[in-house]
């Protein structure tokens, strides 16, 4: 049977999909993106997934324990949990994906331009983002809140975008500048710069591509740093705001007013935003492994 | 030693001079204060006459420049003004809570350290075995939960196992060692377990990094025991690195504080950073940053000086 099978799977191997070939080698990583799909899926569609009105109140079924009807039971206001957390994975995944590429977009960009430039640009560059990484990222998040408040455009805070981007920006710019460095010595951005190209085109049409496989790797991995903490400062009062559903949110506030009663207030979104986080972590990490076997810690 | 301990302290200086400015200056980019939120909270009629004078009171009508200058005088003499909300001074405030949190983060390194060496130091000499498999699975996990949702699921299960509620006011260690610490190991634990999950994984790499050199084989070679091979011989070593991120840690543990202190009701620095944010009350958010970023620069010189005294092989420069 194996003997059979040998030569198959050989010649399966060679002409492999990469996308078969990362679902082979990293099942974990695999398992993660499923997840991720799958809320993402529900996410999107929530308006035929969920099955109810997330923002419905409905005082018949205040606090309900979870049942056929309500599967993850309802909040004290009457509204289904399982549907807000369906609506939360559309907050969280768009604000934690928004957020994490804006960060790691603005902090590659700032990379390799410093990488690029050298000398006092590099040195006054690295002292900012020496100063941005010493507060502590919630810290941070939250001067930034203090500083923007709210401002929201098509239903979207895109302040508390702003405020968890800054934080992740100084990160991979250390991270994308040491990448980028190596970069700018090969021959070819020598050879770019010997045609008279400006610099401009050769930061982003010969260094950046090369940059690729880190930015996306971290791109993933502040997902899921953007997930938690945007499910911090919403559980803050600081983040998204009600009515909207948001994981964080659905812990604050009265849910912690509701221990005895109504424990399921507290399980379910507060495992919704594990389970996002672990997937993206579980993703990430084999991401790295899969596209860039020395850049492990 | 001294010299290089004096040339760190003075490189701290830049760092904390930006960031000085980098806060005072962000929290006053965009218009709107801390004046207006005070007054027209409770939703009263206010006239613009008594807006103006509680501004002059406060300062806010001087240019920027003058208050920046004037804060900056402040703190080279360590005062750090006075809250635009209760209008006691900012050092009063932080110290009334610096306690409580300080004691916290401790309880939660130890913790972490505890939980951390023993198993990843497993998890890396049975690497591929179930133990290995288990530790892993519970550290990404532990990357994963919110500390402040663990805080909450720690109040369920005390409430439900134990009928017993994290008592709300605060019981200083030498009043009640006991009530103190029973008071306090829960957000410890809540906040120390994420901590716990980074360093073990720094322990698990860096032992099988350890265990791969040649000074291992040489031991094993002349028929040291393996126990002692890792005691003496790897985890020396390897506990290097894990002291570097147990390091980074407790700067940041101050940050996962913010949560989790909100979940126990503990009147924190977290506490008091949350309620300055949404106060606007900018004279105090300044001086906890400036609190928080004078931590993470001090950790992180002690960190290294530690680092080179316990390797040999690093020398101050």
């Amino acid at each position: 049977m194996t003997v059979a099978d040998t030569p198959v799977a050989v010649r399966a191997r060679r002409g492999r999909h990469p996308a078969l070939q990362f679902v082979v080698t990293q099942p974990l990583g695999a398992a993660g993106l499923l997840v991720i799909l799958l809320m993402a899926f529900a996410g999107i569609f929530a308006e035929y997934v969920a099955p109810y009105d997330p923002v419905a109140i409905d005082f018949g079924a205040m606090l309900a324990p979870p049942s056929p009807e309500h599967v993850m039971g309802t909040d004290s206001f009457g509204r289904d949990i399982f549907t807000r957390i369906i609506y939360g994975a559309r907050t969280a995944l768009a604000i934690g994906f928004l957020s994490s590429f804006a960060g790691c977009t603005l902090g590659a960009a700032v990379g390799v331009a410093s990488a690029y430039f050298g000398g006092k640009i590099d040195l006054v560059v690295q002292r900012f983002v020496d100063i941005l990484l010493a507060f502590p990222i919630i810290v941070l998040a939250l001067v930034v809140v203090a500083m923007l408040g709210r401002n929201l455009v098509l239903g979207v805070d895109v302040n508390l975008i702003v405020a968890i981007a800054i934080p992740i920006m100084p990160k991979v710019a250390r991270v994308i500048r040491s990448a980028a460095l190596a970069v700018r010595e090969m021959p070819y951005v020598d050879a770019a710069r010997a045609a008279g190209y400006s610099h401009a085109r050769i930061i982003f049409r010969h260094m950046a591509p090369n940059i690729v496989a880190p930015y996306l790797i971290m791109l993933t991995a502040y997902i899921a740093q953007a997930i938690l903490l945007e499910a911090s400062l919403s559980f803050l009062g600081l983040g998204v705001a009600e009515p909207m559903p948001a994981w964080g949110l659905m812990l604050a506030g009265n849910a912690s007013d509701f221990y005895r009663e109504a424990p399921w207030m507290i399980l379910f979104p507060g495992l919704a935003i594990s389970l996002a986080v672990f997937a993206f972590n579980l993703f990430g990490d084999s991401l790295r492994d899969w596209l860039d076997p020395k850049f492990k810690t | 030693m001294l010299r290089y301990v004096a040339n760190r302290l003075a490189l701290m200086i830049p760092t904390l001079l930006g960031v000085a400015v980098l806060t005072f200056f962000m929290l006053r980019v965009v218009p709107g204060d801390i004046v207006e939120v005070k007054l027209r909270g409770d939703g009263g009629n206010v006239t613009q006459e008594a807006i103006e004078t509680e501004r002059h009171r406060l300062g806010l009508d001087r240019p920027l420049i003058v208050q920046f200058g004037d804060w900056m005088a402040g703190l080279v003499t360590l005062d750090l003004g006075e809250s635009m909300w209760t209008g006691r001074p900012v050092a009063e405030e932080i110290g009334l809570r610096f306690e409580l949190s300080i004691q916290v983060a401790v309880m939660a390194t130890i913790i972490a350290v505890i939980i951390a060496i023993p198993l990843g130091t497993a998890s890396a000499l049975y690497q591929g075995t179930w133990i290995d498999y288990v530790v892993r699975v519970v550290t990404i996990a532990g990357l994963a939960v919110p500390s402040f949702w663990l805080g909450m699921l720690l109040i369920l299960f005390l409430l439900y196992f134990f009928n017993w509620l994290p008592p709300i006011t605060y019981t200083p260690f030498y009043v009640d060692p006991v009530a103190n610490v029973t008071q306090l190991i829960w957000p410890a634990l809540a906040v120390g377990y994420r901590y716990s999950a980074v360093v073990a994984r720094m322990v698990r790499s860096s032992v099988i990094e350890v265990l791969k050199e040649d000074y291992i084989r040489t031991a094993r070679a002349k028929g040291v025991f393996e126990r002692l091979v890792v005691s003496r011989h790897a985890m020396r070593n390897a506990l290097l690195p894990a002291i570097t991120v147990i390091g980074l840690e407790f700067a940041f543990l101050i940050g996962g504080l913010v949560v989790t202190e909100q979940v126990f009701n503990l009147n924190g620095i977290g506490r008091l950073f949350v309620q300055a944010v949404s106060r606007n009350d900018f004279i105090l958010i300044q001086g906890l940053v400036m609190l928080i970023a004078v931590i993470f620069v001090l950790v992180n010189l002690v960190v290294d000086v530690l680092y080179a005294t316990l390797d040999p092989r690093i020398r101050y420069r």
